[in-house]
């Protein structure tokens, strides 16, 4: 079996391309967090909660973009708690991110269970199909891998030039690279370091909910527990290996996109003579080894994780 | 002259342009300013002095709205040259008002432009671009009017700190500022920058600017400012004209106390202690390189290094500190190989280390003071029995130092964090003298200490080197420099020069070696 077979295979692109989408809404959603000074690792909470409440919207009548909405809706109230604890009140980053993590995961089950406390097989919804563009099939290479995707991963990919827009080419971009920098020069111009810290974290926090509605509503039809299953850290070093720059963290969640939809493919190439849980583990190690060879020259924003509280000594 | 209407400015009677009215500001127990007033006119530079700590910043920041104040008023004369009261609390109410303020610790952001520092916060947020061909237009048009020259297009991370803080005044000017308050400008500068800085600020006074010019140095105040106002433990004790005030009279009204400088007398330099050849450390991020430094100090001699921050004083002092291994070069102590395996075996083969940041490097301030002073000795056998502290040697120990040097504190039980800086610096210096050092690193020794504190670490520093040390000075304050060394070298992108003898150097010459343009001292 000729591994680089498995390379030009439609197949393992439309994979990748699948696998890599919940990444890049949810290190979108982180990167915003930490150019504005805040570590949000309330991210795998987050797009827990996004998941089931795209979901459940869905599965309760409500259509696919509401669900979406949703989602995003979720994000932002669960981001206004990580921001109010750790932007007016100076809490730490990590104590409040990892507390909201585990606030929301586990609210999350028990909201499912007492919603539905006769579930034995999770309920399936119908999800957003594959988009429909005929002419986008005639693209030779690329076309048939796109015309696989559905219109959330055409949302997340083009999220990535908006928001390096926003940040690089707008007043806004520029006033919350500033706080994340050094929230001192930000507010001697007269702006508003919380409230930009704020929004940003606001944001963020929505973009990471509906990264994990796409798993419900696109890449899955049904809600089960664990599913994000660590996705939501893999976003946090996502971010580190991009350098706090969005077209280079979508480059790397394409790339562990790919990571992982090759791992599936070698397990049925190899079969059982290695046991399965080593693929499983080849994503994340290549991940590792490709995070310590780029963040080694990676310059973090200097305010990251630094309160600011005004007038004080 | 832009107002020809507004005749001299400087003349008395001029208008108004700012005032403030019973300004107070506590910070827990502690009283930073006690109803202070000020006045300021058009086209007046007005200095304000004070030691540190005295209020100075406090009253600054609450004028520019970093700060709230618990009473008082600011008044703040609006385009027509009617006083108008500022709401305080709000940079950009102050900014709108007309105040504009150069920090310090500069307010920029390392990973922005020039331009993009200059403009931030001047656009509305809601747009979906930067108006940039428009403020490139006006930045140029001040940077020609003011000679504040700077690269628009650079980051401001490989802008030297001259031409930083030329970006906070454009940043202030820009804003349409008529009152400009400078907060301790000089400190960073060399003698040349800081001449060339003062030539700026007249020539924005002549145009109607206002100024406060915030400083320690009475000269350079004398030689700058039209009236001076002296400020001590938060409240205004002196206000006159420059010209009507001597420097003895400033100096009096600054220190409550009479301060004694130490007497300095006659080095007798004897054999080499601590020599340095070829030492070179590489370029990384956060660390300062070393390029082929050479250098011995003399036992008995203070050796002074003189260099704009960043220069390499960082790395020099790591290196000697057993913090930061060279990548190549040879140090020797006393003839032999320096001490490998860390800060331990320097302190065992007679090195003190006196750091840069005492709050970082020098004390943990949440242990007690006994414990500080133990710190560096709890290692040696002579601070232990079986394994465990000896705790009351060691806090008879800690007593009799504070005894000895004057730490003031409330015993020696009490978290060193409660120690105020001078007597932070007395403990580390206590300390380390203790176990008189053969070779003594000394980093910004004095630095944000009021002035009695520096007269008692110059003193304890001349005593030590009268007792035969050998003492690396690694300072900013070049008058520092010239009262307590014996020879003095230069630091400049990494490179050491051949130290000058006390006599020879001067502040020009220093200040020209400093910024590169006097390749050496030969």
């Amino acid at each position: 079996m000729d591994l680089l077979d498995i390379l030009l295979q439609t197949g393992f692109w439309v994979a990748a391309f699948r696998i890599a989408t919940p990444l890049v809404f949810g290190t979108l959603g982180e990167l915003l967090c930490e150019r504005a000074g805040v570590l949000n690792l309330g991210i795998e909470g987050i797009m827990t909660a996004g998941a089931m409440t795209g979901w459940l919207a869905v599965h309760m009548g409500a259509d696919l973009w509401t669900g979406v909405a949703l989602a995003a809706f979720t994000g932002l109230l669960l981001g206004s708690l990580h921001g109010v604890l750790t932007i007016p009140l100076g809490l730490s980053q990590h104590v409040a991110g990892i507390g909201i993590t585990l606030l929301a995961t586990s609210t999350t089950y028990f909201a499912y269970r007492v919603i539905l406390p006769d579930a034995t097989s999770p309920p399936r919804i119908a999800p957003f199909p594959p988009v429909d563009w005929p002419w986008l099939k005639a693209v030779p290479g690329i076309g048939p891998v796109l015309a696989g995707q559905t219109a959330l991963t055409f949302l997340a990919f083009a999220l990535v030039p908006v928001l390096v827009w926003l940040l690089y080419r707008t007043p806004l971009g520029l006033a919350v690279r500033t706080v994340g920098e050094n929230p001192i020069a930000a507010e001697a111009q007269g702006l508003h370091v919380h409230a930009l810290r704020m929004g940003a974290v606001l944001a963020g926090s929505a973009l990471m909910g509906v990264g994990g509605a796409f798993l419900t509503l696109s890449a899955f039809n049904a809600f089960f527990f664990e599913m994000v299953n660590g996705r939501g850290w893999i976003c946090i070093a996502l971010v580190v290996f991009g350098g706090w720059n969005p077209a280079k963290a979508l480059l790397g969640a394409l790339l562990f996109g790919a990571f992982d939809a090759f791992q599936v493919r070698l397990q049925q190439a190899v079969g059982g003579a290695i046991p399965y849980q080593v693929f499983l583990m080849l994503p994340y190690l290549l991940s590792i080894v490709a995070l310590v060879l780029v963040s080694r020259r990676a310059s973090y924003p200097q305010a990251l994780m630094r309160p600011f509280i005004r007038g004080r000594r | 002259m832009i107002e020809p209407s507004g005749g001299d400015a400087r003349e008395g009677g001029a208008s108004p342009l700012l005032r403030l009215e019973g300004v107070t500001k506590r910070f827990g127990a502690l009283l930073a300013n006690d109803a202070v007033d000020l006045d300021l006119a058009q086209g007046e530079i007005l200095g304000l002095l004070g030691e540190n700590g005295a209020g100075k910043t406090t009253l600054m920041n609450i004028l520019f709205g970093h700060y709230a104040a618990d009473s008082g008023r600011i008044l703040v004369a609006d385009r027509r040259g009617r006083l108008r009261p500022l709401p305080g609390g709000s940079p950009g109410r102050a900014l709108a008002a007309g105040v504009g303020m150069v920090h310090q610790h500069f307010a920029l952001a390392a990973n922005l432009s020039v331009i993009e520092s200059v403009t931030l916060g001047t656009e509305p947020l809601f747009r979906p671009w930067q108006g940039r061909r428009d403020a490139r237009r006006r930045l140029r048009t001040l940077v020609d009017e003011t000679g504040l020259d700077v690269p628009l297009d650079a980051a401001i991370g490989a802008l030297s700190v001259g031409e930083r803080q030329r970006v906070e005044i454009l940043k202030a000017l820009y804003r349409g500022a008529r009152v400009l308050v400078l907060d301790e400008p000089t400190a960073v500068l060399t003698p040349q920058q800081a001449e060339r800085l003062a030539d700026t600020l007249r020539g924005l006074a002549s145009r109607g600017l206002g100024v406060v010019f915030i400083s320690h140095k009475l000269d350079e105040v004398l030689a700058l400012c039209d009236r001076v106002v002296v400020l001590r433990h938060g409240q205004k004790v002196r206000e006159a004209a420059a010209d009507r005030v001597t420097k003895a009279e400033l100096a009096e009204a600054m220190v409550d106390r009479p301060v004694q400088a130490p007497t300095r007398l006659r080095g007798q330099p004897g054999a080499v202690v601590v020599e340095m050849s070829a030492v070179r450390v590489g370029a990384a991020p956060g660390r300062e390189p070393l390029d082929d430094v050479r250098l011995s100090v003399l036992e008995g001699e203070i050796f002074g290094v003189a260099g704009i921050a960043g220069n390499g004083q960082r790395s020099l002092a790591a290196v000697l500190s057993g913090t930061l291994v060279p990548d190549s070069g040879q140090i020797r102590l006393r003839g032999v190989a320096w001490p490998k395996g860390g800060p331990l075996n320097l302190t065992r083969a007679g090195v003190g280390r006196v750091p840069e940041d005492r709050h970082a490097e020098g004390v943990v301030g949440a242990m007690t003071v006994w414990e500080n002073a133990a710190i560096e000795t709890v290692r040696l056998r002579a601070s232990q029995r079986l394994g465990l502290l000896r705790r009351r040697h060691l806090i008879d120990d800690a007593e009799r130092l504070v005894r000895l040097h004057d730490v003031r504190c409330r015993g020696v039980d009490v978290p060193a964090s409660e120690l105020s800086g001078g007597n932070m610096q007395k403990l580390i210096l206590a300390r380390v003298l203790d176990r008189e050092p053969r070779f003594l690193l000394a980093a910004q020794p004095t630095r944000g200490l009021d002035i009695g504190a520096v007269a008692e670490i110059h003193r304890r520093l001349l005593e030590a080197r009268a007792r035969g040390a050998g003492i690396l000075l690694l300072t900013e304050d070049l008058d520092e420099l010239l009262q307590l060394a014996d020879r003095i070298a230069v630091i400049h992108r990494g490179r050491l020069s051949r130290p000058l003898a006390r006599e020879a150097a001067t502040l020009r010459r220093l200040g020209l070696m400093m910024t590169g343009q006097v390749a050496d001292a030969a």
